[in-house]
């Protein structure tokens, strides 16, 4: 079981939180505070697992994370998963915001929290690994999404106007999430 | 009204909305909370006023500062007004904010029950979907029991979408209302063969969570998770079964035994490093599950090993930590493989990474001995001085006394280099461990009498230099070293060598910053010193010294009676007390040393750490009874005499006791009995209800008798110099004795008796110091009994439950009347399973197909075969509920026949399938060739009575294995003999059977007047053959990916020669690329991940990345490999050409006829093509038999002489086969969406049906 999906950049600000147990709102922002802090001193080239989370879960529970440019996100995940498994659906989470989102970076993740979250309903539901074979993930969202343009009709014409000439006060937008190709994605066939 | 719309979307457009709020945030770095509290008021407004898009757009907002960490449990009740919207748009908006902020206890959810039945039902798919998540989240016990009906009904959905979010939520309706679970079970059951991959990942998910929880109750399963493990090609389904299987293994040793094998295989020849991963650790698993069953699973340990040490040897960090990992596994029970590769983890020591560090510590465990002890510990004290975080340095803290203590000590042959290392260990600044330190120094100098002296020594010192550590007074800190070091030295006073400046020390007035409880202990052991040096002073009719420590007490305890410390002040209180008496006493001439000792004479032994618990309540005791009316402070009554002093503070009393090491017997504050003499204590045990009587009198008794007796007072060695603290020299000494070896002999015969722990593994290091094992106990209670108070959930309790049990009447699920069903076949298919058993319902409509077409001649075993064909059928019977009426009233005089045989099959089916590998018969991961074939053809029935796609068949697989056996045994005994020679013969030349996954083909299941035998048929083609090498193929497609193929290939050595450094390259074309892997350029070879010796054979799999799928494609390819003779070996080279035909695209999968009949009907399939051929075998059946075989497809219909197969290509193109047989002639019509997909497909037909051989012939 996964117990708790976090996002958040280098500096420790959530941009995307997701927790499949009940936390009161000050806990959550304790444990995203404590995760950044475990998650955030390690380096680089160091392995992707790491234990010792106090706030969240107890021994049978670990941290397995990636750091991608900017942003790190952090699968809180118990005995049940499989360690690489995991790491392998952090691509594909990741993969397929960069799909949805056209080259992600931070900036999306920002704005449109609420479709990350869409798309995460996707790949995991309450906690259970719900789907991972990308094709199938990005089909959903985009039949969700055509539903919504169509309720949407012209009436939101000009809202989307409006929204479009917000958007161009956003100064440039840094595509920062680099998807490198991970050694052991190569390896696996999902 | 037209105006008021316009104005409401000018009114929307004005509002904030989420990218606005975000926007807004940051702008306002500084001023934040006062933004977000505006935005809050505004957001109130906006959720006052009635246009539901103002309402959603709010709650979005409200989730984005939910993220934030404020609180938005006010706004729950508009979250359900977004969420009850009929626009797709707001109740997506509505369910996430719910799934985000609801939980349990969110009152407003109970509003919500019937909003989301009537979302489950909407005809809209995403509707439902949403739902489903969001339900997920917040489900309540309520909500799952009102609604644990309608999900059931979506678990057999039409929509593969929804079935799988359905079968998935199951596992929290079952966490919140375990009752759904029984009546659940079979439908969860039958979607483990969910033709959709995602809901099939999704039973076999949950089941997986069930069964981790309470694992017996899924033995049962085990057959059909077999074979989803050798069938599957989804390698998260497979992960999920393996883990799974890791977790059954230890109720069913037969079962790990029935593993091995295909573990091993996969093992081999899986390249997914997450799946070699779980591999390795269920066959761990199993191993450890077996350890004393089989002789020869070394192989298999050195196979993992092996494997284990390349992960850990890789580059890749992730692979080197879970290597380290999944070691310590192995290490419990085999630890001397583990201990090959010693240098391997000690080198990961020195890794830079921190979780690897400690995973390689955990390691270090098991690779010590006597012999190398000393020089590990040194190392890791060196790692500790070089270590920066506190809390790795902690986990080497902790790791030394562990490794150091294991097995009583077993490792340790000199106990003064162990105080030493401990007396070191206290300069560790910032160390948790203080306790840890502590607990070790008590136990040593308790239980190595012959240490005794030394230990006192130092813990002496330890006292007179304790500025440091009493400046560092942190809770759990390493001041805790100063309880054991006062103790030891108060209860070992004989061994000072001056008492007086000792418990100088002690009085010092620093000590009073030190927690409470370590000056209770001071207090505690002034009075045992005090005592010895009254006694000494008096032997030695020294006045001065007498007079001197009456002042020293006298002056300096008052500041303990001031204490804030209720124990220490009343300890204090007494001991002056005492100390004045004496004084007055000794005024009089008195001499009161002797009676001061008797306080604390006799010796005190360790208490096992289970003891308190084992004391047996005496009859008649209620414990839980008040003694006294509650009101009065009655408490202290209860506490049990060992206790009773400790009981000041509970964290003091078990602060001895939270060692990980279970075995070890550690000692327990009974040291504290205090100024009452002892014959005072013993009268109030006498009186204690609590207290075992007499019992520790005896006890006492005895143990010093066996003390006298079984315990050596090893003698010292003088010749090592005592008082130098540090541990290096003994080290020194140790290899002294490991080198001198003669001479230590002469010094075992010195010592008189000397007790070796169990396996001498190196008895060349003697053991210097005796460890004693004596541990009080209440009788009748051991040190290995269980222990009782294990961590039970209670909800792990709830859900475990017999499955296979049938339903009882009462289990129904609550179904409301006013319900409205989706699904009109469901209200029936509910009243039949709620009504009777359901798992019987299908095995009863087999039965009864059967004998509609049989002859009713039927015994015994055939019910039970009929059995065994069940779970296989539950697809095909799903599907088709329109059973006839008269068919049920006809055969219900024989149901309670057919459900007694199948009660008693049933129980057996497991023992069955276990039994069969001790048996010597070819394991289901063989491929077996043979082909029973029967089929029916009796039209209109349709689904049930063909079942020819090799899915199903290998689904059938387990479950027909016994069958045919039983029927087999009904034959001629002779005749069965040889026919299993002939089938292994051919086994053995066939090409390329021995493979992990099977091929194993029974047509159908009801034997017929048209017996066929088929010929026998093999999947595997011939790719390339030399003298030395031959690989055969295979192609599997799976729908999980559109965009790949794998192409299993087994590679066979025929020469009497190794074979290595095997390499697989292909040509890659534009369409269709081999996947080589990371930082690999498209001409590289791939390397086969085997060896394989003279005569054996191994499967390795590649995967094709494909583009378009409607052409054949074929590829040349080199194989190179270096074969090994006696006389050197040599490169050799061995070409080949792979054919993709496209019918090596398509995955069998089912199709319900309506479905089929919508297919023929709609206006999608527009591509049509026909084809006229001449088969070579005269019979329908057959034909049809390999194309469902070769080319994946399906027979949905057959009737007379014409039959109707669908298939579906990994893109997703429906393909569609209509086959009529005129005369000789075989007429097929197909229809799909890619013209030349069906084309290519018909030629695949055409050349399959007019050759005869029965292996694929590359086209």
């Amino acid at each position: 079981m996964i117990r708790a999906i976090l996002v958040f950049n280098n500096h420790g600000k959530a941009r995307m939180t997701k927790f499949y147990e009940y936390y009161p709102e000050d806990m959550q922002h304790q444990i995203v505070r404590e995760t950044f802090h475990l998650v955030s001193k390690r380096e680089d080239n160091v392995c992707n697992f790491l234990e010792g989370g106090t706030l969240i879960g107890g021994s049978d529970y670990k941290l397995i994370y990636r750091h991608y440019a900017t942003l790190y996100f952090v699968f809180c995940v118990d005995s049940s998963e499989s360690e690489l498994g995991i790491l392998d659906l952090i691509q594909v989470f990741v993969e397929t915001l960069d799909k949805c989102f056209e080259n992600v970076c931070e900036l999306d993740l920002i704005f449109h929290v609420d479709k990350v979250l869409y798309i995460l309903q996707e790949l995991v539901m309450g906690g259970m690994v719900l789907e991972t074979n990308m094709t199938e993930i990005l089909t959903r969202i985009e039949e969700q999404n055509k539903l919504e343009k169509q309720e949407a009709g012209i009436a939101a014409a000009p809202a989307r106007a409006v929204s479009a000439v917000k958007e161009m006060n956003i100064p440039q937008k840094i595509k920062d999430i680099k998807l490198p190709d991970l050694p052991s994605i190569g390896n696996l066939k999902f | 009204m037209a105006l008021r719309k316009v104005k409401g979307t000018i009114d929307r457009v004005m509002d904030k909305n989420l990218q606005d709020l975000v926007r807004g945030i940051r702008n306002h770095k500084d001023t934040e909370p006062k933004f977000i509290a505006d935005c809050i008021d505004e957001i109130k407004q906006e959720l006052k006023q009635d246009n539901l898009a103002v309402k959603a757009n709010a709650v979005s907002k409200l989730n984005y500062l939910q993220m934030l960490g404020y609180d938005i449990s006010w706004a729950a009740f508009n979250v359900i007004e977004v969420m009850s919207s009929t626009k797709f748009t707001y109740k997506r908006i509505g369910y996430l904010a719910a799934s985000q902020s609801f939980h349990e206890g969110t009152d407003v959810l109970m509003l919500t029950t019937n909003m989301i039945r009537k979302d489950l039902s909407s005809q809209n798919m995403y509707d439902a979907g949403v739902a489903l998540n969001g339900l997920s989240c917040f489900i309540t016990v309520d909500l799952a029991r009102d609604l644990a009906n309608d999900i059931m009904t979506l678990m057999t959905s039409s929509r593969p979408y929804l079935r799988k979010k359905a079968v998935l939520i199951m596992y929290k309706v079952f966490l919140r209302f375990p009752e759904a679970l029984r009546p659940a079970f079979p439908r969860l059951k039958e979607k483990l063969e969910d033709p959709d991959p995602g809901a099939q990942s999704a039973a076999v998910n949950v089941i997986c969570e069930l069964a981790r929880k309470n694992p017996k109750n899924y033995l049962s399963l085990a057959p059909l998770f077999f074979k989803l493990m050798t069938s599957s090609t989804n390698n998260w389904v497979l992960i999920k079964i393996i883990k799974l299987f890791g977790a059954l293994t230890p109720l069913e040793p037969r079962l790990g035994k029935k593993l091995i094998e295909p573990l091993t295989n996969l093992i081999h020849s899986t390249s997914a490093m997450s799946l070699l991963y779980e591999c390795i650790n269920t066959v761990i698993a199993v191993l450890i599950s077996i350890s004393s069953g089989i002789p020869n699973h070394t192989a298999s340990i050195q196979l993992c090993v092996q494997k284990l040490r390349i992960l850990i040897e890789d580059s890749d960090q992730n692979l080197k930590y879970l290597g380290l990992l999944a070691m310590s596994r192995i290490l419990s029970t085999h630890p001397k493989s583990v201990q090959t590769h010693k240098d391997l983890i000690l080198q990961c020591l020195d890794d830079k990474d921190e979780s690897i560090r400690i995973r390689a510590l955990d390691l270090l465990y098991g690779m010590v001995s006597k012999k190398n002890l000393m020089e590990i510990v040194k190392k890791l004290m060196v790692h500790m001085d070089k270590a920066e975080g506190s809390h790795y340095r902690d986990e080497l803290l902790s790791k030394i006394i562990e490794i150091c203590s294991q097995s009583n000590y077993q490792y340790i042959t000199n106990f003064e280099w162990y105080v030493s290392i401990l007396v070191e260990l206290t300069r560790m600044e910032g160390t948790r461990h203080g306790k840890l330190i502590a607990s070790q120094m008590l136990d040593v100098a308790i239980r190595v009498q012959a240490i005794r002296h030394f230990a006192v020594t130092q813990m002496a010192l330890l006292l007179e230099n304790s500025q440091a550590l009493v400046s560092n007074s942190q809770r759990n800190g390493i001041c805790e070293v100063l309880y054991a070091a006062a103790w030891v030295c108060g209860e070992f006073a004989e061994h000072l060598s001056d008492p007086q400046s000792t418990l100088d020390c002690m009085l010092r007035p620093k000590i009073t910053i030190l927690p409470g409880h370590i000056q209770s202990v001071y207090v505690q052991n002034m009075l045992k010193l005090y005592g010895k040096v009254i006694k000494r002073a008096e032997d030695e009719d020294n006045e001065q010294m007498l007079k001197d420590v009456n002042e020293l007490l006298a002056d300096k305890l008052p500041i303990f009676v001031q204490s804030a410390d209720l124990e220490v002040q009343e300890r204090a209180c007494c001991i002056l007390q005492v100390a004045k008496y004496v004084g007055k006493l000794h005024e009089k001439g008195v001499k009161m040393g002797e009676e001061l000792e008797q306080l604390y004479a006799g010796d005190l032994n360790p208490v096992a750490i289970k003891a308190q618990k084992k004391v047996p309540v005496p009859d008649g005791l209620d414990l839980d009874k008040w003694i006294n009316p509650p009101p009065s402070d009655s408490s202290d009554d209860e506490i049990q005499g060992p206790s009773f002093f400790a009981m000041g503070k509970s964290e003091h009393m078990s602060m001895y006791q939270y060692d990980n090491d279970e075995r070890k017997p550690v000692y327990e504050p009974t040291e504290e009995e205090l100024t009452v003499s002892r014959t005072a204590r013993k009268m109030e045990q006498m009186h204690n209800p609590h207290y075992l009587k007499d019992d520790g009198k005896s006890k006492r008794k005895k143990n010093d008798l066996l003390k006298l007796d079984d315990i050596p007072v090893a003698e010292i060695d003088l010749s090592v110099p005592l008082h130098i603290p540090g541990s290096d020299k003994y080290s020194k000494l140790s290899a002294y004795q490991v080198a001198d070896g003669k001479n230590k002999s002469r010094k075992k015969g010195k010592k008189k008796k000397r007790r070796h722990d169990g396996s001498d593994s190196d008895p060349d290091v003697e053991v210097m110091h005796a460890v004693s094992t004596v541990v009080d106990m209440p009788e009748g209670a051991h040190l290995s009994d269980k222990d009782d108070d294990e961590n039970d959930n209670d909800l792990n309790k709830k859900l475990d439950m017999n499955l296979d049990e049938p339903l009882r009447d009462d289990e129904r699920l609550p179904v409301r009347t006013h319900h409205v069903v989706l699904n009109s076949e469901s209200p029936e298919h509910e009243a039949t399973e709620t009504n009777d058993k359901p798992k019987k319902k299908h095995r009863v409509k087999d039965k009864k197909k059967e004998r509609k077409e049989k002859d009713k001649k039927k015994d015994k075993k055939k019910s039970k075969s009929s059995n065994h064909e069940g779970p296989s059928l539950l697809l095909a019977a799903e599907g088709d509920d329109k059973t006839g009426d008269n068919g049920v009233v006809n055969d219900v005089t024989d149901l309670s026949v057919i459900e007694n045989t199948t009660a008693v099959s049933k129980a057996d089916d497991i023992e069955y399938w276990l039994s069969e590998s001790a048996e010597n018969t070819p394991s289901p991961t063989k491929a077996n060739t043979t082909l029973t074939t029967t089929i029916t053809n009796n039209g209109t029935d349709s689904a049930y009575n063909i079942v020819l796609s090799t899915e199903d068949d290998e689904a059938n697989q387990a479950g027909e294995k016994p069958r045919k056996k039983k029927e087999k045994k009904k034959k001629d005994k002779k005749e069965k003999k040889k026919k299993d020679k002939l089938k292994r013969s051919e086994y053995i030349e066939a090409d390329g059977i021995t493979t992990p996954s099977k091929e194993n083909i029974t047509l159908s299941q009801q034997p017929t007047p048209l017996d066929v035998q088929l010929p026998p048929m093999s999947s595997y083609i011939l790719l390339a053959e030399n003298k030395t090498l031959k690989m055969t193929c295979e192609v599997r497609a799976s729908n999980l990916r559109g965009d790949q193929i794998i192409v299993s290939i087994v590679f066979t050595n025929q020469s009497t020669n190794h074979i290595k450094d095997l390499e697989f390259n292909v040509l890659d074309t534009l369409n269709t690329k081999l996947i080589r892997g990371m930082g690999h350029s498209n001409q590289d070879a791939v390397k086969v991940p085997f060896n394989l010796l003279p005569d054996s054979q191994n499967e390795g799999q590649f995967a094709f990345s494909v583009e378009s799928i409607n052409m054949p494609q074929k590829l040349r390819g080199t194989m190179t490999y270096i074969l090994k003779t006696d006389d050197g070996s040599s490169h050799e080279k061995l070409d080949f050409k792979l054919n993709l035909p496209c019918s090596s695209y398509l995955v069998s999968t089912p199709c319900k006829s309506s479905e089929y009949t919508n297919f023929l009907s709609g206006g999608e399939l527009s591509a049509k093509s026909s084809l006229q051929v001449n088969p070579t075998d005269s019979q329908l059946s057959i034909s049809l038999a390999k194309v469902c075989f070769f080319l994946h497809f399906r027979v949905i219909e057959q009737v007379d002489n014409s039959a109707s197969l669908y298939s579906r290509s990994i893109q997703g193109h429906p393909v569609c086969l209509l086959v009529k047989k005129t005369n000789e002639q075989l007429n097929i019509d197909g229809k799909s969406t890619d013209g030349n997909l069906l084309s290519n497909i018909l030629d695949d037909v055409r050349n399959l049906l007019t050759t005869t051989t029965t292996t694929m012939v590359s086209s």
